[in-house]
């Protein structure tokens, strides 16, 4: 009580003090509150959507220090949607519903975004794709659960090509094992073949995160079998701090540095190179480091620069054209008109069109109407897109025919190599494919860990339909 | 009129040093807890809006609860004690890391001994607790510089205790068990054979964790212990000199601010994310705690609640607000105006009450006091 008492003397005093002012204010205050009640209990209201959509997450990032790369990305996928609504009025007339999620590439918000759009629209959230490995690492349990596919094109957990184990989970494209392994083919390539690796020294300049590390265990695979001395070198998020890590590679000097970067610390990966003058035409990006605004912002320093594609480059293909007349003309593109083309403004188009024709495969077995992220999977298990498919939808050139199947959930596993001339990336390389002999022991190992860790009975893919 | 104690009389020792002496106080808490143990289920259970859907769970109510927890243990040291610590979120690490690897197994080779050290899989609810006791054995060892150094320079010397623990669980594969991507995963939530999986389940676990702590540390900062912390806070010579031993008073505070912070930080581990890595508790998550609590108020329990669902759910809200109101805003320009707002608000308040909302609180219920009848 005493103490009590002395509070309210004290606030006596406060009160006389400021008069009425003190009283308005609250006033004031406690309406704000009100209004802040009100408008945050109508935040939770969804919106009545219409019965007869497909609702698709974007979880993208335009905000922060991997904005750079996930703006073009996110335009791409914006505007194939865009297009499949405004062209064909959208999957076999089953409008695209879809919302964007700003991530930050943050672990934490990732997550709220993903339950935040997983029950949206008719039959809840088609698949997701959240253009982060760390991300795909916290959602993997959470969307077996809510039986929604995770479609993580070029990324995500490389053991996760394993269908039989990860039953929701699809790396289409290539794994990280595959890029690791395609990189020293493009290596042994350069250096005259692979019994030239032996007593090469390999740097791995990599972003420290579940990301960076991911190729590790494949790469030290590779230098015991080819005898190449390897060295991983990390990068403490977000990368702009690289001077150390450039140091040691200038006393080392390895004969190759593979740079695993994302964001600003590509951009600084190569400034750093040219500060120590290492060769640019010696270090090769994974197919996460071979953008535009990777290079440019280092100018004439970034020449000679190489890095992986993801089977598709830079360039506009008859896509674009639909794009351009379909999208932008009506004024409802997402990105800058010159920007169409750039590596990952493609990577987006690419990835929203796999996830298109998975859903029209879907189709055809469950009916043209919304479907569950259940049945999606199904389509994404059984997608087969063909030479001529793809030239229907106007994709040729930008990829090889793709064929995903319940033990191979990765699909297809090509890559080249491409060098950036200062003004543009020009492809340098002929078709490398990962070579499955190498890779296939480390996802048989690492998923049946996963399983037995999870408790997981894999599937018995022969049974599989 | 409504909440005036005059007229409560106490009649016993135990009445009068009861955790809630105003009857009303006891009420308001009776129906809080209400609510959040038997409401917010039920409600969940008819599917009534908006408890019907995973999100409020699982997006909001789970992580509110969680920070909540490690607030409070924030609170015990930088608002009680006085010692201002930027290596929380390393203590959270310190929790999750030590539950994940007690509820795996621990298996330590001695081969030079000839023998190995094997712990075989703990169950989880005693791996969150012993979490909690590795981040509080680690608190102390990381407090004992708060004995010679005081203020700005401690908080550089906890800030050490962040960049160290964000190290070593990047780059000691052991404590990932060898995880080649770094990424650990938690083991299956099971309590007693009960498994804790539905959004709903996890709620009340959090919930019954969050509730026993916090009136734990009410208590605690109520009684002999509390009343120490608080004299080295207001002068610590003065306290030292009226017989508190600041060793004693330091330590403590470190151990348990730092007990809790790690079965917060295991709880973020195991019941909110299932699995992360190191950036998940890096000096952000450090620096938002510690916001938490100077928003919420120093020094206060309610406090660190009230400053949790600040920094975690306004921010959600303001970039909830428009796509829900239909403003067609991109992603990025609402994201730029929920930092726009949200800062802001943040100095906006603490401009008009610096000592947080938990300051605020205590005025309105002086206010209460006299309503109807200011004089």
């Amino acid at each position: 009580m005493a103490i009590g008492g002395k509070e309210a003397r004290e606030n006596k005093t406060r009160y006389r003090k400021n008069g009425l002012n003190e009283e308005d204010s609250y006033m004031v205050r406690n309406k704000l509150l009100l209004a802040a009640a009100i408008l945050s209990g109508g935040a939770f209201a969804s919106p009545a959507a219409a019965q007869s959509e497909q609702f698709i997450p974007i979880l993208s990032y335009r905000t922060g220090a991997y904005a750079v790369n996930g703006v073009p990305y996110a335009n791409g996928v914006a505007d194939y949607y865009n297009l499949v609504n405004e062209r064909d009025g959208g999957i076999n007339g089953v409008k695209i519903l879809f919302e964007e999620c700003e991530t930050g590439y943050a672990t934490d918000k990732g997550v709220e975004c993903y339950e935040r759009l997983k029950g949206k629209g008719p039959t809840g959230a088609a698949f997701v794709n959240p253009l982060s490995t760390g991300i795909t690492f916290a959602l993997t349990e959470k969307t077996t659960t809510d039986k929604i596919p995770i479609i993580t094109m070029g990324y995500g957990r490389a053991d996760s090509k394993n269908g039989a184990v990860f039953a929701y989970n699809f790396p289409l494209l290539g794994t990280y094992w595959s890029a690791a392994d395609i990189a020293i083919q493009h290596v042994a390539k350069e250096v005259g073949g692979f019994d030239k690796l032996k007593g090469k020294k390999i740097s791995l300049l990599y972003h420290d995160s579940p990301y960076g590390k991911e190729p590790i265990p494949m790469l030290q695979v590779l230098a015991k079998k080819y005898g190449f001395e390897f060295t991983p070198i990390p990068v403490t998020h977000p990368g702009v701090e690289q001077k150390s890590q450039w140091l040691s590679i200038r006393q080392n000097r390895p004969d190759y540095v593979l740079v695993w970067g994302w964001g600003v610390m590509n951009g600084t990966a190569v400034k750093e190179a040219a500060a120590v003058a290492y060769p640019r035409d010696k270090m090769i990006g994974v197919w996460w480091s071979g953008a535009e605004p990777d290079v440019q912002p280092a100018g004439d320093q970034a020449v000679g620069y190489k890095a992986l594609m993801l089977q598709h480059g830079a360039g506009k293909f008859p896509v674009h054209a639909e794009i351009e007349k379909h999208v932008y003309a009506k004024g409802k593109g997402a990105s800058e008109p010159g920007k169409i083309g750039e590596v990952l403004y493609n990577r987006g188009m690419v990835n929203a069109m796999l996830g298109v024709e998975a859903i029209r495969k879907a189709q055809e077995k469950f009916g043209k109407k919304p479907l569950t992220g259940e049945q999606v999977r199904w389509g994404l298990e059984n997608l087969n897109l063909s030479e001529a498919r793809l030239k229907e939808l106007g994709f040729e050139g930008m990829l090889k025919p793709i064929k995903i199947s319940c033990s191979d959930h990765e699909g297809a596993r090509d890559g080249r190599v491409q060098q950036w001339d200062g003004k543009g990336w020009k492809v340098i390389s002929d078709w490398y494919t990962a070579n499955q002999s190498e890779t296939e022991p480390l996802v048989d190992e690492v998923s049946a860990k996963y399983a037995a860790d999870k408790k997981i009975q894999p599937r018995d893919c022969s049974k599989e339909s | 009129m409504l909440y005036r104690e005059a007229g409560q009389f106490k009649t016993t020792y135990a009445e009068d040093m009861a955790i809630f002496p105003i009857r009303q106080d006891r009420m308001a808490l009776a129906i809080l807890l209400g609510i959040a143990f038997i409401g917010v289920p039920l409600l969940a259970d008819f599917d009534i809006w908006p408890f019907g859907s995973d999100y409020l769970l699982r997006a909001i109510l789970l992580p509110f609860l969680i920070l909540a927890l490690a607030a409070i243990g924030v609170n015990i040291l930088v608002g009680y004690c006085g010692q201002i610590s930027l290596g929380s979120g390393a203590f959270m690490a310190i929790g999750a890391y030590s539950a994940y690897k007690l509820g795996t197994g621990v298996h330590i080779p001695l081969d030079w001994l000839g023998f190995a050290i094997s712990i075989p899989p703990l169950p989880v609810l005693l791996s969150i607790l012993l979490g909690g006791l590795a981040a509080a054995v680690v608190g102390i060892l990381f407090g004992i510089p708060s004995l010679r150094i005081k203020g700005l320079y401690l908080a550089v010397a906890t800030l050490a205790a962040q960049f160290f623990f964000d190290w070593v669980f990047l780059r000691v594969p052991w404590f990932t068990n060898y995880a080649p991507s770094g990424s650990v995963s938690a083991p299956t939530l099971d309590f007693f054979g009960l498994n804790v999986g539905t959004p709903i389940e996890r709620y009340m676990l959090c919930l019954i964790f969050v509730t026993v702590f916090a009136f734990l540390a009410k208590n605690l900062v109520r009684g002999n212990l509390g009343r120490q912390w608080m004299a080295i806070r207001d002068m610590d010579i003065a306290a030292e000199l009226i017989g508190i031993r600041p060793l004693y008073a330091k330590l403590t505070a470190f151990a348990v601010s730092s007990f809790i912070i790690g079965v917060a930080g295991a709880l973020w581990a195991f019941v909110y994310l299932g699995s992360w890595e190191p950036l998940a508790f890096s000096i952000e998550r450090s620096l938002q705690l510690l916001f938490m609590v100077i928003i919420g108020g120093l020094g206060s329990i309610m406090g660190s609640f009230i400053g949790a669902a600040f920094i975690l759910i306004l921010p959600i809200m303001l970039n909830l607000l428009p796509t829900q109101l239909g403003v067609p805003l991109s992603t990025e320009t609402i994201t730029h105006l929920e930092f726009i707002i949200f800062g802001s608000l943040i100095c906006y308040l603490l401009i008009k009450e610096p000592h947080g909302f938990a300051r605020l609180i205590s005025i309105g219920k002086e206010k209460l006091r006299l309503w109807p009848f200011p004089y």
